[in-house]
Order: structure tokens, then C-alpha cells, then sequence
């Protein structure tokens, strides 16, 4: 790959989905759309950054969704979770008592581990939300990732990272060597494809966003700018989650950590809110939670 | 340092469990059946059991359920590690006293997060 072919494939990928590539990833580009040139029956990396130049469209999403890591577990790092449990809902059930509703964000949904594990916490929280409507948007960019999670089917391996084998039985059902997660379940989550770069005002306002493992990819004026737009999303008492490696300290000051509660932001000053514009969310689905 | 026996009549499984274990800082015995882990553990409990069904001599699901009846047998962490993939065989185990399960083949990824959901290492731990 000559470095004006480099050149043009970073500044095209930090444009498409805020990927910040360093000046020495040449092998990560090589290894991930190497394979994917010869799919499409081009000679190499030249031919590809010919196409891509000359605008084609199925490529320009193949060779962005190629670069983006989808990896991700049930209950990642585990914590987030038991706050959203213990603290984040308790919070919300308090505060929302007279309009029962919650609506939740996942941010970077990739192949659904998140939002099922937000789905599973709440349906084991049983009573306390009977009679609460409960939304859950999960968005990303890839439109590959985002079939695997509407479909909810998960290969043996999967299913054993992050998920306690009490939740495999009472959650999943299984079909020869893979596992599909309940129609129950499935049904509690709303996928839509959503690039974090583009405007998501319509997407309405939240009580909790999750946005993990995504904004590390991205440089710092990405970051400040998505940050910035996600507190205009967010409830003046709403919950911003954010991954193990990710902080607002130092970027923003929309948001403010929560001391021990590693992960967790509140948008910083309520008197935003009230100038903000009132958002009706694009023709939400709202689910009902069933009693136990 | 925390113990785990290891029970599988595999030799190779045994190994590759060994060497993931220590990796997490276990103190690692073995026994090729459910009659010989038997005899281990009443001599001295372990903290964690990793456990295959289907052995000769005594297969796991019969071990576990005389390893729970011997004085302070319902300490030790039973996870099942087993090819047997099915509802049926996980929710046997669950009743029978299992605390974790995991379907083979396994790597060390599965057994670290299995370990850290039973509480036996560290959340932190399994993320290395
Ligand atoms: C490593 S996964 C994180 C998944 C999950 N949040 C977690 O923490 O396990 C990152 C996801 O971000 C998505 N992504 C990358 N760039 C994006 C962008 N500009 N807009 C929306 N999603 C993006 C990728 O497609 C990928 O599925």
C-alpha cells in the first residue's frame, strides 16, 4: 500500500465512522480489507481505493463496516450492569413513579449483547416495573451487525461469555448448536441503523444511554462533539454509561462523573434541559412489561 | 492461593484445564473419575470443582451429588464442563447442585468469565 493509498483510506474511514487510525496501521487496513478486495474480485488495496474514489456505494459501506470491531459480550465488565440494577433503575423508578416509562439508548448495540443484558436485567426485576411501557433503542452503524441482533441467535461460544447459565435457560431457547434469545425479549428491543456522526436529535430524549466501547475509536474533537450532542438526549436526571476505557474527565463538562460508581455520568447542569426544544422520539414502540 | 480439581477422564482436557487454571492463579489437582475425585475430596475440599459428566467408574452428576452431602460439601464451586450442550442436561445439573456449566469445547475466555460469574476470581481478572 503506497502512502498517499493510506492517506486517502484514514481520512476516508475517520470521515465515514469517526475511526482515527494512527500512521502505522497499515496492517490492520491490509489485514481487514485484503480479503474483502479479493471478494469483490479487485487486484488489491490500489483497485479498492480506485472504486472507493470513484464513489461506489455497496463498497464504501463494506469497506466501513470491515473496519469497525463488533466485539462484545453479555454483561460486559459485569459492574455497569449491577449499577444499572441496584442504582440506575431504582433512581428511575423513583423519579418516572408518575409516568411510568423508562426509555433506554444503547448507543453502539453491535451484535445486541448490551441491550439483551439491559433486557434480561429488566425482566428480572420482575414487580417493580409491572404496568411500566419500557423502550430500548439499540442503534449502530452496521447494518451487519444489526441483522444479527434483531435475529437474537447465538453460537454455543457466544452464549458463554458473560451470560450466567441461569439466564441461558430461562432466556433462550435452543436450536441444534445455536441459541435464540425469547420473543419476549426481542420484542423489548427497537434496532435502527444510526451512524453517531450524523444528527440523532430525533431520536428523543433518554433516562439512560449507554455508549460503550465505541468513542475509543474516535479522536478528541469526535468525542467532545458526540458528547456534547448525547447531553441534549439526555434527561436532566438521566444516566450516561460509558466503557471501561472511556471517560468525559478532561473532554466535556456536559457530563459529570458519579463518585464509586465507576462508568456512570449525569449530565451536569439541569438548566440546559429547559431550553432545549421539546423531542417527540420517531414513532417509538412501546412495550408494555407484563406482569411475572 | 484457591485449590481446583479438575475431574475429566481425558488426560488432554486435564492438561489444557491445568494450564488455563494456574494461569489464573489455582492451586490444581485431578482425578480421571467421579469415584477417585470422591476420595480427594474427603480428604479436603476444594474451592472450585471443574466437573465432566461422562467419565467411567462414577460419571460428575453422581459425584456432585455425594460431594454435596459430605460435611461442608456445599461449599465448593461446581462447574460443569461437558459436552453434553442440551436444556435438559444444563437444568439436571442446576437442580443437582451445580453452580456454573459450560458446554465444550471451552477456552480460557469461558472458564475465566464462568469463574468470575460463581465469584471463584475477580470480575477484573476474566478481562485479561
Ligand atoms: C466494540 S463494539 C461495542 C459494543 C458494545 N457497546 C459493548 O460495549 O460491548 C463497537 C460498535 O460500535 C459501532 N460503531 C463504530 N463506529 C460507529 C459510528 N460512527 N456510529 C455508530 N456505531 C459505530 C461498531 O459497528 C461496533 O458494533
Amino acid at each position: 500500500m503506497t502512502p498517499t493509498e493510506y492517506e486517502y483510506l484514514r481520512k476516508f474511514l475517520k470521515d465515514s465512522s469517526g475511526l482515527d487510525l494512527s500512521a502505522d496501521k497499515q496492517y490492520l487496513i491490509e489485514s481487514r480489507l485484503l480479503p474483502l478486495a479479493r471478494k469483490a474480485g479487485l487486484s488489491g488495496i490500489a483497485e479498492l481505493v480506485q472504486k472507493l474514489q470513484a464513489g461506489s456505494r455497496t463498497l464504501i459501506t463494506d469497506v466501513v463496516e470491515a473496519m469497525t470491531t463488533n466485539e462484545t459480550f453479555f454483561f460486559r465488565d459485569k459492574v455497569p450492569f449491577d449499577h444499572f440494577r441496584d442504582h440506575i433503575m431504582p433512581e428511575i423508578i423513583k423519579a418516572r413513579a408518575g409516568r411510568r416509562s423508562v426509555r433506554i439508548w444503547c448507543a453502539a448495540g453491535s451484535t445486541g449483547q448490551e441491550p439483551y443484558s439491559l433486557a434480561m436485567c429488566l425482566k428480572e426485576m420482575g414487580a417493580a416495573l409491572t404496568g411500566w411501557r419500557v423502550e430500548i433503542i439499540a442503534t449502530d452503524l452496521s447494518q451487519e451487525v444489526l441483522e444479527k441482533a434483531r435475529a437474537g441467535v447465538y453460537s454455543q461460544f457466544e452464549v458463554q461469555r458473560g451470560l450466567p447459565i441461569q439466564m441461558l435457560v430461562k432466556y433462550f431457547k435452543q436450536t441444534g448448536e445455536t441459541w435464540q434469545i425469547n420473543p419476549e425479549l426481542r420484542a423489548m428491543i427497537q434496532h435502527r441503523q444510526l451512524n453517531l456522526l450524523h444528527d440523532f436529535a430525533q431520536l428523543g430524549t433518554f433516562d439512560v444511554i449507554f455508549c460503550r466501547n465505541v468513542l475509543i475509536y474516535f479522536d478528541q474533537d469526535t468525542k467532545i462533539n458526540i458528547f456534547n450532542r448525547l447531553a441534549r438526549q439526555i434527561e436532566p436526571d438521566g444516566f450516561l454509561v460509558l466503557g471501561a476505557a472511556e471517560t468525559v474527565v478532561g473532554l466535556t463538562d456536559t457530563f459529570k462523573p458519579i463518585p464509586e460508581r465507576r462508568g456512570l455520568y449525569k449530565p451536569n447542569d439541569p438548566r440546559a434541559a429547559a431550553a432545549r426544544p421539546a423531542l417527540a422520539a420517531a414513532t417509538p414502540r412501546m412495550v408494555a412489561m407484563a406482569g411475572q | 492461593m484457591k485449590t481446583c480439581l479438575v475431574v475429566d477422564d481425558s488426560s488432554v482436557v486435564r492438561k489444557i484445564a491445568r494450564r488455563i487454571l494456574e494461569g489464573l492463579e489455582f492451586e490444581v489437582t485431578e482425578a480421571e473419575d467421579g469415584a477417585k475425585a470422591l476420595e480427594i475430596c474427603q480428604r479436603q475440599l476444594p474451592d472450585a470443582v471443574l466437573l465432566d459428566w461422562n467419565m467411567p467408574v462414577m460419571d460428575g452428576f453422581e459425584f456432585m451429588g455425594h460431594m454435596r452431602r459430605l460435611p461442608g460439601g456445599d461449599q465448593p464451586k461446581v462447574v460443569f464442563c461437558t459436552t453434553e450442550n442440551n436444556v435438559a442436561h444444563i437444568a439436571q445439573a442446576l437442580s443437582g447442585g451445580a453452580n456454573e456449566y459450560i458446554m465444550k469445547p471451552f477456552d480460557k475466555d469461558i472458564i475465566a468469565d464462568k469463574f468470575a460469574e460463581v465469584g471463584l476470581i475477580p470480575v477484573g481478572q476474566a478481562m485479561v
